[in-house]
């Protein structure tokens, strides 16, 4: 499903260079819910984005369910995204000028789905996450948990091969915290491969496999529920 | 609805959400264009061709009957000498070929009550009509017979028609011009070249009579240049004198009837050395088709040039404004556009986006520049001279123009600050949304 290896980001300025991440491997198989933990600037911000095909990488390879993403124009690697991957961002990243509605069709828009088929999907999205009644708001109509689940709702419209969750519960309090955790939670349990990215070891420890990111490259604590996971150790001497 | 419709609704939802930011970019584009505009359609009317099917085939002519002693060289004369319009005139070398000078008369309507008009025009040859397709409402133009027999006939303007003889066909009337009775034999529809090429000087055509009518009639002409003062005053006494006073202008319609003219004129001129008159020396003529004329005559003032030189100089000022703001605005809704990118949107597609958002604000400038622009031109109107004031005007083709302009210029302005919005890199601004 998602396989990086030995995948560097290099950030380079005229004296230095700095390693974002490091000879990173990582196999995600189907149906896994991974969870990506680290202290500030380990590179779990580096390895989600490169995940989500928002940024390019220095050097290794990436297969997104078989397709190597490197030989990929702007355009390929954005429908590839908008195909395969539903993003839940810790700052919920709704657009304030649309209606919940409105933000839910946004990626079917650029699929270019008829009407008909996006109202659908969006209905079936929201039906999901218990917001059906509030399709006519506004973001900001919202209380924090409810934002996250209707962006949580546009993810799912895309029907996407995995979700992208980057510190989902951070802005929110404990008990919206719970919700959207446990929804994340029966998202996994119908089928969904889930990749999160937190600094929450309380709920990274939720997950079916937690890899621990140092230094950007990985620490992998090894499988949890099973040994399904793909445990790669790419510790560099002297790590 | 088409991705474009949806690119236009996010378009207007942007604009409405950063309104301030919108309006002042709409009004840096409408002020750029309403200054621009408002001298462009002074030069536009100024440079117009006035008759775009034929310009290339109708010609006036200078002659030098003057010599090396002249008072005033061939170049910067405007008119020929009787003798000589008249010579080329009854040679008839071109299709077509017309004296005119210019005329005022004193027109005294059939209503006894109604108080005498001033009115001018010209004195023209029967071809005149049909070789500037001056376009009849009622009648004809006079025959060429009715021309060289002084025959008292006269065309009027629609303008003139309608005021003498309201909701009356004017054709078969008689008039009364400088006390004397003319006939109408036909009435023109409403028709005005611009700019004024058959008369640069004198632009007013109410009435039109035949040249040897007028002659005939004693009508004066209103400008000549003399090299030797003329025996009288009167124009039957410049008829014999070297004086210039007579537009001769001649419709070549082939490369070869131009060729063919040219050396008819070097014979003539050759010709009259030869019989022993003061012509310069070869070539002693110049032709110039209309288009070349209207360049000779300085008929945009290189005040006006200068003039919408600096327009255009102050739109790009505030197009550059316009850029200014265009980069804040679309830096503002970078956090926006970066959710778009994570959801699919293609760079192509955000630089789509933000250049259809470009286009309102273009169009949004031009309407509000053609607004300016009629204020404009209403100032233009009052500072310019009687002759330039009636060409600051407004017309379809000029509102045509600015729209485009506006549109066109915004988005050009606009393709650098949509293109750097199209390559911000979302992952920066999805964390900090």
């Amino acid at each position: 499903m998602l396989q990086m290896t030995n995948l560097s980001k290099v950030y380079r300025t005229e004296v230095i260079e700095t390693y974002a991440l490091r000879e990173f491997s990582l196999h995600v198989r189907e149906g896994e819910f991974v969870s990506v933990t680290g202290p500030s600037g380990s590179g779990k911000t580096t390895f989600l984005t490169i995940a989500g095909l928002l940024e390019e990488f220095s050097s290794g390879e990436y297969l997104l369910d078989g397709v190597d993403v490197r030989k990929l124009s702007d355009t390929q690697r954005s429908r590839l995204r908008n195909e395969k991957i539903g993003f839940v961002f810790q700052a919920f990243n709704l657009l304030s000028e649309l209606t919940i509605e409105g933000n839910i069709e946004v990626p079917l828009r650029y699929r270019r789905l008829g009407r008909a088929e996006r109202q659908r999907r969006t209905r079936e999205a929201l039906e999901r996450v218990g917001l059906a009644g509030r399709a006519r708001h506004y973001p900001a109509e919202l209380s924090g948990g409810q934002q996250q689940r209707a962006a949580i709702a546009r993810a799912l419209a895309c029907s996407p091969r995995f979700l992208l969750a980057d510190e989902p519960t951070g802005n929110l309090d404990s008990l919206m915290a719970r919700g959207v955790m446990q929804l994340l939670q029966e998202l996994h349990s119908d089928g969904a491969t889930i990749v999160m990215v937190t600094h929450d070891q309380e709920l990274a420890a939720r997950a079916q496999r937690e890899v621990h990111l140092v230094d950007g490259q990985i620490l992998d604590l090894g499988a949890r529920l099973g040994a399904q996971g793909a445990v790669q150790l790419n510790l560099q001497p002297g790590t | 609805m088409s991705i474009v419709g949806y690119y236009l609704d996010l378009a207007l939802r942007s604009l409405r959400r950063n309104a301030v930011l919108a309006a002042l970019t709409v009004v840096a584009v409408a002020v750029g264009i309403g200054a621009s505009m408002t001298v462009f359609t002074l030069f536009r009317a100024l440079s117009n061709d006035p008759i775009p099917e034929k310009s290339s085939q109708l010609f006036t002519l200078l002659i030098d009957n003057w010599g090396p002693r002249a008072a005033i060289p061939l170049d910067l004369r405007l008119a020929v000498s009787y003798a000589d319009a008249t010579a080329l005139l009854q040679a008839r070398r071109g299709l077509r070929q017309s004296e005119s000078y210019a005329i005022n008369v004193t027109v005294t309507p059939p209503d006894p009550a109604a108080s005498p008009i001033s009115a001018s025009g010209h004195a023209v040859s029967a071809d005149f009509f049909q070789m500037f397709d001056a376009p009849f409402r009622s009648g004809r133009p006079w025959t060429g017979t009715e021309d060289t027999s002084g025959a008292p006939v006269a065309v009027l303007s629609a303008q003139l028609a309608d005021r003498l003889f309201p909701g009356q066909n004017a054709v078969g009337r008689e008039v009364i011009f400088n006390e004397q009775s003319w006939r109408v034999i036909g009435v023109l529809r409403p028709w005005d070249p611009q700019p004024h090429f058959y008369d640069l000087i004198f632009a007013n055509d109410d009435v039109f009579v035949p040249f040897e009518s007028a002659l005939a009639h004693n009508y004066n002409t209103l400008m000549a240049a003399c090299n030797t003062p003329p025996p009288g005053p009167s124009a039957q006494a410049k008829k014999a004198s070297d004086c210039l006073w007579v537009n001769f202008w001649v419709e070549l319609p082939t490369a070869a009837s131009v060729r063919s003219y040219s050396q008819f004129l070097e014979n003539y001129t050759a010709e009259q050395r030869r019989l022993g008159r003061s012509y310069g020396p070869p070539p002693a003529y110049y032709l110039y088709d209309v288009r070349g004329w209207l360049t000779r005559q300085h008929v945009i003032p290189d005040e006006v040039r200068l003039a919408t030189f600096v327009a255009f100089g102050f739109l790009v000022v505030c197009l550059l404004n316009a850029i200014s703001l265009l980069l804040a605005k679309f830096t503002a809704r970078v956090g926006s556009l970066s959710v778009h990118r994570a959801l699919g949107a293609s760079r192509l597609d955000v630089f789509a986006q933000c250049l259809l958002e470009t286009a309102l604000v273009g169009a949004a400038g031009g309407l509000l520049g053609l607004a300016a622009m009629l204020f404009g031109l209403k100032i233009e109107r009052l500072m310019l001279g009687e002759t330039l004031a009636p060409l600051a005007r407004l017309d379809s083709g000029m509102v045509a123009i600015t729209l485009c302009v506006a549109i066109a210029s915004t988005i050009a302005c606009g393709a650098y600050p949509s293109w750097r919005a199209s390559r911000v890199p979302p992952a920066l601004h999805l964390k900090a949304q």
